[in-house]
């Protein structure tokens, strides 16, 4: 059984899981999550490679259902609302719960289209330049790449093409990201700026984080959550799921015993 | 570990001699490859000399008839007393034809391209794919027929003005036939556009066809002009069909509605008919045949340069 830790009375939800399990055919991949994400707060999943990690994150955007094989099952409620109602749309659904993926993915285009995708898809034309702007500066690129917007998104490093992929997220303006590994692919000194970043967003957003790293999840997240073998083993504030676990599992992996 | 470093480690030392167990592969190995290259020569000098012979024959053609009147004269009259020999008619009726299979296939095929990498389940897939293959396997005369039995009264029934034999059936036919290549060409360009680029913009909320239109497309865009050139090309040299459907008046005019000889019909015409070798009018033969190979060289070439200059590389 998991142990969770209560989450302190101020924190509201923004995300909850009930007994969500996700199947891959006939493969389980996650069994009976419940799991809250409150609002304004970053949460960390940690746990072994194949343990589910991406594949939590996937159910709270519903990008599951573009994996022909995949199935959901259980709840997931945003602001106390079915995810997975039947009145739901997938598309509104990830306009409002945003999401960065592990390898940068710039789209092949200019700077500036990449960031505008998004505005542009949903119709919000008005004062895309502004709109642009303010996602780019969000992502600290701006000083970067303000005299180079037409420029091809290949162009830049890998680092700024991440942080790239964060503006182009956050000009949709989300109430949620959600971040697969954001910083795996990069440098020391670009994860740092990632870091940086995940702590100012923080201000707007609720951000669910995947990070193989234990010293990454210590270093940003307020709460984390430990998977194995797609269970949710523990839950609870970051400090004390790093200096005083419960569950001897977590124990063993967060001081480096296995995984 | 990281993939293909394995082998290097644990590859266990050899007590054999290495000179023996490299002399005993090397004969069948010296062997082996003088066959692949004898095959390789075979086709070089098939098509060496396959060029060589239209070169030569074509140019005598040239010398009688001269370069500026084949280019430029607006008649193609080589049964008629004087004869004239103006390409333009037979390039203008070939590209009449293609142009009509162009506006049938392109847009079908670039759609069931879309339907089949960014729509269709795996049973769709396993339905239409196999249905393509049948259509691409189709013989072309049989295509041919269909055209000229099926196409044409069904076209004459509803425009009256339509002669028995026009360029619009044959045209229509030969886009049915070049649908599967458009398709599967575009597909393979679309299945080239990593997932990554799919999921990035299905995470800003995209739909499936704000997926397929504004990143798929734009990102196989030097694919699918790559595909529609070789699809052109194959329409330009299909002989089958028009030579069944289209009829062999070759005349210098854009109305679908009226038999009209292609280069490829002439060539047929030419070859079957019983017009004494070494004439000029035999020559025209080969002239008609080098237009038509450099015509379609030309294509084949600007659709692999475009491949080539203006793919996307993703990182
Ligand atoms: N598209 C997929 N099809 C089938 N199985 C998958 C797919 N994606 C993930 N899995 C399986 O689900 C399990 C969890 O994977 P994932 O969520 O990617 O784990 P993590 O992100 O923690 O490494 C693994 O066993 C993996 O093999
Ligand atoms: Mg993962």
């Amino acid at each position: 059984m998991a142990t969770i830790h209560p989450i302190p009375a101020g924190d509201v939800p923004a995300l909850q899981t009930e007994q969500l399990s996700v199947y891959y055919g006939s493969n389980p991949a996650l069994r009976g999550i419940d799991l809250t994400v409150p609002r304004n707060r970053v949460v960390a999943l940690i746990g072994p490679s194949g343990c589910g990690k991406s594949t939590l994150l996937r159910c709270f955007n519903r990008m599951n259902e573009l994996i022909p094989e995949a199935r959901v099952e259980g709840t997931v409620r945003f602001n106390g609302e079915d995810l997975y109602g039947e009145r739901v749309d997938p598309v509104n659904v990830r306009r409002r719960i945003g999401m960065v993926f592990q390898r940068p993915n710039p789209f092949p285009r200019s700077i500036f289209d990449n960031v505008a995708f998004g505005p542009r898809i949903n119709g919000n034309t008005t004062g895309l330049a502004q709109t642009v702007e303010r996602a780019l500066r969000q992502a600290a690129l701006w000083d970067e790449v303000r005299d180079r917007l037409n420029e091809s998104a290949y162009d830049l490093s890998v680092g700024q093409q991440q942080r790239l992929c964060i503006a182009r997220t956050l000009a949709v303006r989300p109430e949620i990201v959600l971040m697969d590994e954001p910083a795996s692919a990069l440098d020391p000194i670009a994860t740092q700026r990632i870091e940086e970043l995940i702590y100012e967003l923080k201000e707007d957003y609720s951000i669910l984080i995947v990070t193989h790293s234990l010293q990454q999840a210590a270093r940003v997240s307020d709460y984390t959550a430990f998977l194995y073998h797609g269970e949710l083993v523990e839950y609870g504030p970051t400090d004390l799921i790093f200096t005083n676990p419960v569950e001897e599992r977590t124990e063993a992996y967060v001081t480096g015993r296995f995984g | 570990m990281r993939p293909g470093t394995e082998g290097a480690h644990d590859r266990t030392p050899t007590t054999e001699s290495l000179f023996t167990a490299r002399s005993a592969g090397g004969r069948r190995e010296r062997f082996v490859s003088a066959l692949l290259a004898a095959s390789a020569a075979a086709t070089v000098l098939v098509t060496v000399g396959l060029v060589l012979t239209l070169i030569f024959e074509a140019g005598h053609f040239l010398v009688e008839v001269g370069l500026l009147s084949f280019l430029l004269d607006s008649e193609w009259t080589p049964g008629f007393r004087p004869a004239r020999y103006g390409i333009l008619p037979l390039l203008v009726g070939t590209l009449k034809v293609a142009a009509i299979a162009s506006v049938v296939a392109l847009p079908i095929g670039l759609l069931t391209a879309i339907y089949l990498s960014e729509y269709a389940d795996r049973r769709a897939r396993a339905l239409l794919k196999p249905l393509l293959e049948t259509l691409a396997g189709i013989p072309t005369v049989v295509y041919g027929y269909f055209a000229l039995i099926v196409v044409t009264p069904a076209l004459r029934s509803v425009l009256p003005g339509i002669e028995v034999f026009n360029a619009l059936s044959a045209g229509i036919v030969v886009g049915i036939m070049i649908i599967p290549m458009v398709s599967s060409l575009s597909e393979d360009a679309f299945r080239a556009v990593p997932r990554s680029l799919r999921d990035g913009a299905f995470a800003l909320g995209a739909t499936r066809f704000e997926v397929a239109w504004r990143i798929v497309l734009p990102a196989a865009a030097s694919g699918v002009v790559a595909a529609f050139i070789l699809a052109l090309s194959r329409a330009i040299g299909e002989t089958m069909i028009v030579a069944i459907a289209a009829g062999d008046l070759a005349g210098l005019s854009l109305d679908p509605r009226i038999a009209t000889q292609t280069m490829t019909a002439y060539i047929v015409q030419m070859s079957l008919g019983d017009t004494p070798r070494g004439t000029i009018e035999y020559q025209s033969l080969f002239a008609v045949c080098m237009t038509l190979f450099l015509l379609t060289l030309a294509l084949n070439a600007t659709s692999q340069r475009i491949v080539r200059r203006f793919r996307t590389v993703y990182r």
